[in-house]
């Protein structure tokens, strides 16, 4: 479904607001370009020269910059360590991947120029308003991305540090009569609504705020949006540390052995 | 319309319920105990925010059906 908003016409579409997908901006080849894959594409770009120029200029004494990295850093890796104990090397990149693109991804969404620079694209007779840049977790296709790659990861790791017999027993095992195989069928079941709670949580979150923003702006603009811009700040530090949370405890849990 | 409102209602209920639940018993702990408020707020925004997603569930929910 693409939103169409007419000029003028902002009111009337906002049960379309939710359940949005991004814009097509281009084409390469017959591949669609949305404006959240170009969004993420910057956003890597910027984190790479990001961890390149700090790399190169790292000091005893950190600058203001390189003390916010510390402390993010430290907060991630105390926390993996405390969880996860011997297993903190190896789940810790992961952890820290995740939180410096959804933190990135969250913030960058509230910059100006976001959903509010583009072009208008005459198709059908009506005006669609198509942004260059585009809050990257406001869209479900790219939060669902990160939550498959999260599962995905959670079992590669369960698999290397169990072995594949292990593994397969968690889910499908003669033990009690029965009733642990049954139970491994509902554990079964319970790893696909993982995705469900990842992907919707963030995506909701975001958009909650987008559309929260988007009202407030409506009723008294530049002054109402304010203490709501200020708690978006905090909801995307809040969402990434769930997210990261959500993903190493279930990394703890699936790689450790246990008896149901 | 008013599906919408009544689902965002019920949905919101439980959580709202939660939410303040979860503050009650974090200003007890700071309260009983107010060296540790550092380690109690990040825990505590954590379990809001968990019980923050089941509205925001309902809130998806109401606008896409």
């Amino acid at each position: 479904m693409q939103t169409k908003t007419e000029i003028g016409d902002t009111v009337e579409s906002k049960a379309e607001y939710f359940l949005s997908a991004p814009e097509v901006i281009g084409h390469i080849g017959f591949f669609p370009v949305t404006n959240t894959l170009f969004t993420s594409i910057l956003i890597t770009l910027f984190l790479t020269i990001i961890a390149f120029s700090i790399s190169k200029n790292l000091s005893m004494v950190p600058g203001k910059f390189q003390a916010f990295v510390e402390i993010l850093i430290e907060y991630v890796y105390k926390l993996t360590n405390q969880i996860a104990g011997s297993k903190a090397q190896v789940f810790f990149p992961w952890l820290m991947t995740f939180v410096l693109f959804i933190l990135a991804a969250n913030l960058s969404g509230l910059l100006p120029g976001f959903s509010s620079v583009g072009i208008y694209k005459i198709t059908d007779g009506t005006k669609t308003f198509v942004p260059f840049l585009h809050s990257i977790n406001a869209d479900l296709n790219s939060t669902l991305a990160l939550a498959f790659i999260s599962l995905f990861i959670t079992h590669f790791f369960a698999i290397r540090f169990l072995g594949i017999k292990a593994y397969l027993q968690k889910w499908f095992s003669t033990k009690m009569f029965g009733i642990a195989l049954f139970v491994g069928l509902l554990e079964l079941v319970s790893e696909f609504t993982k995705i469900i709670s990842l992907s919707f949580r963030l995506y909701g979150n975001i958009q909650a705020g987008k559309v929260m923003l988007n009202t407030a702006k409506s009723f008294y603009p530049y002054v109402l949006p304010l203490p709501f811009y200020l708690m978006e700040i905090m909801v995307a530090f809040i969402q990434t540390a769930v997210f990261m949370m959500l993903t190493l405890v279930f990394m703890r849990i699936l790689s450790s052995k246990q008896i149901h | 319309m008013e599906n919408i409102s009544l689902a965002i209602a019920g949905g919101f209920f439980g959580p709202a319920i939660a939410i303040g639940i979860i503050g009650m018993k974090a200003m007890e702990a700071i309260g009983r105990n107010p060296e540790a408020q550092d380690k109690i707020l990040p825990i505590m925004l954590l379990a809001m925010a968990f019980a923050e997603a089941i509205a925001i569930y309902a809130l998806i929910l109401a606008f896409t059906s």
